[in-house]
């Protein structure tokens, strides 16, 4: 078992961080484990979600921050919605993969492939290119085999467009400027809970 | 009553979910709903925006909101449930003066102001109705045995979506029921599929629409109905990789879009309900259903021509229990 000194790795500033991105409260988290009862995604996790929780409330970064888990929610919502504390538990999670990107932790590498080619595509082509995203991940994947089999089912169903379906040339670089915008950088986090998302929580 | 509403159809609707954008603009027309696209729409950012960040994500949504507001369209339904959380995400969030300045920042201009988003589920259960589809039935989905499958977003956080309950939606089975089918007890309606791990992580994608698939075999469904494009891929593309990672037999389970019975029901064309696109098919499990339909008829039947025909005896043997009923009363 691994021991904890709470005291002198407490990281106050990272608490405040998750707090502030997410618009959270978890000082309200009592750890009734309700998150984690409802979790499919358990089976997966090297941390059940209501520890991730316990992690962030004892300011425990390094290990908030390099857990699989973070990277294994699919933000189904079931422990947000069943958190008798009204704490979005998937948005916690959400901030948190974002601050492990920002710090090049990717403990599930092709999920950040996944991701990242995702975006990549819809940068370039203004919406996804889904046969041009499976051949991408399929390269970069280093699976190249995983999903062969299914192509033809598809081929034949007029599921698999060739060619990506493109809005106007306008909107495409309206897009890639949101891109290219958010790759410039952004402010640190300054937003308070407003009355909008106070109201939405209850 | 005429419903008229903006239509962002997302990005799959053009190729892997080709058949619930046909199916979907069918029914609507068929019941009086008049969906007008959203001009020069691109991709709501979908899961991989908001994992990566919330402010990405919000201006990649918000554009098309802006787009929708622009053409005049104060609401805007989607059939892509992913789609949805991230146009209504945007649209909560944007009240909050950091966050939209931020977003503002991405948009490289104005954000939109507020923007009604609704699922084509809800549209149709709650702006349509069960009876007013009823009314227009011409071919019952009678003895068909369906499983009716939510998937996580549509209800859920209920603080955001506002629709249904979040535990145990029952508007698709309202919709079905109202064109004739028979809902099967469900017990994962909203228990996620695996959502977008089928590619980084087949093995935990698997897994979770394994239990999907078995509980409504079990069940005893004919087919399992979907609302979302990635649900459907899942359960139904994926349906051989699912099988074959749980050590089974083929499920042989169809999983049609609720759009595509709807239109089946409605009497719509063959073009409209898109069958053909289904990997595993449908038909034999409508032949099925037929089938089981008309046993249930004939045997009906049967029973009423036994009645008629001993009617004397049973009237004089119902005589005594009526009137013991009577003096209860």
């Amino acid at each position: 078992m691994k021991t904890i000194d709470l005291e002198s790795s407490r990281d106050t500033a990272f608490m405040d961080a998750v707090a502030c991105e997410s618009g959270q409260e978890l000082k309200s988290c009592y750890q009734c484990g309700n998150c984690t009862a409802g979790c499919v995604y358990t089976h997966d996790y090297d941390l059940p979600v209501h520890q991730v929780i316990r992690l962030v409330q004892l300011g425990q970064k390094e290990q908030a921050l390099s857990c699989r888990s973070i990277w294994l929610c699919a933000t189904c919502q079931a422990c947000t919605t069943r958190c008798p504390n009204n704490i979005e538990v998937a948005r916690v999670m959400d901030v948190l993969r974002h601050m492990a990107r920002r710090q090049g932790k990717t403990p599930e590498r092709l999920v950040k492939t996944f991701a990242d080619s995702f975006l990549k595509s819809v940068a370039r082509h203004g919406r996804v290119f889904e046969a041009g995203l499976a051949m991408t991940f399929a390269i970069k994947s280093g699976k190249p085999m995983q999903d062969a089999g299914l192509g033809p089912a598809m081929l034949t169903r007029g599921k698999l467009a060739f060619a990506p379906h493109e809005p106007s040339n306008q909107a495409k670089t309206e897009v890639a400027g949101i891109f290219d915008r958010f790759a410039a950088g952004k402010p640190a986090c300054h937003a308070e809970p407003t009355a909008a998302t106070t109201e939405a929580k209850q | 009553m005429s419903v008229r509403l903006g239509y962002y159809p997302g990005c799959s609707q053009g190729s892997s979910a080709a058949e619930y954008d046909i199916s979907t603009r069918a029914c609507c027309k068929a019941l009086d709903v008049e969906l007008v696209d959203v001009p020069d729409w691109t991709c709501c950012g979908s899961t991989p925006a908001h994992t990566v960040d919330h402010h990405l994500a919000g201006a990649l949504s918000a554009r098309n909101l802006r787009q929708a507001e622009g053409a005049g369209l104060a609401s805007v339904t989607t059939p892509c449930p992913s789609c949805l959380a991230a146009l209504k995400t945007a649209d909560l969030h944007l009240a909050e003066p950091a966050f939209r300045t931020e977003v503002e920042r991405l948009l490289g201009g104005p954000a939109p102001g507020h923007v009604d988003c609704k699922s084509v589920l809800q549209v149709l259960y709650e702006q349509i109705g069960a009876e007013a589809v009823t009314a227009k039935v011409k071919k019952p989905l009678a003895g068909l045995r369906v499983a009716p499958y939510y998937g996580c977003l549509l209800s859920r956080p209920p603080a955001l979506m506002a629709f249904d309950d979040p535990e145990n939606p029952v508007s698709m089975d309202a919709l079905l029921r109202a064109c004739g089918a028979e809902i099967v007890d469900f017990a994962y309606k909203t228990e996620c599929c695996g959502a977008a791990f089928g590619m980084p992580r087949l093995d935990v994608m698997t897994r979770l629409s394994a239990r999907i698939l078995g509980a409504a075999v079990e069940a005893g469904a004919d087919c399992v109905a979907v609302a979302c494009p990635l649900c459907q891929m899942n359960l139904d593309l994926r349906q051989g990789q699912v099988d074959s990672a749980a050590g089974r037999a083929a499920s042989n389970l169809p999983v049609p879009y609720f759009t595509q019975l709807m239109a089946l029901a409605l009497g719509l064309s063959d073009a409209d309900a898109c069958l053909n696109k289904l990997v595993v098919p449908l038909e034999p499990a409508l032949a099925k259903a037929a089938a089981r339909a008309r046993e249930a008829a004939a045997a009906k039947a049967a029973k009423e021509a036994a009645k008629k025909q001993s009617k004397p005896a049973a009237a004089d043997a119902a005589k005594p229990e009526a009137e013991k009923e009577a003096s209860c009363a």
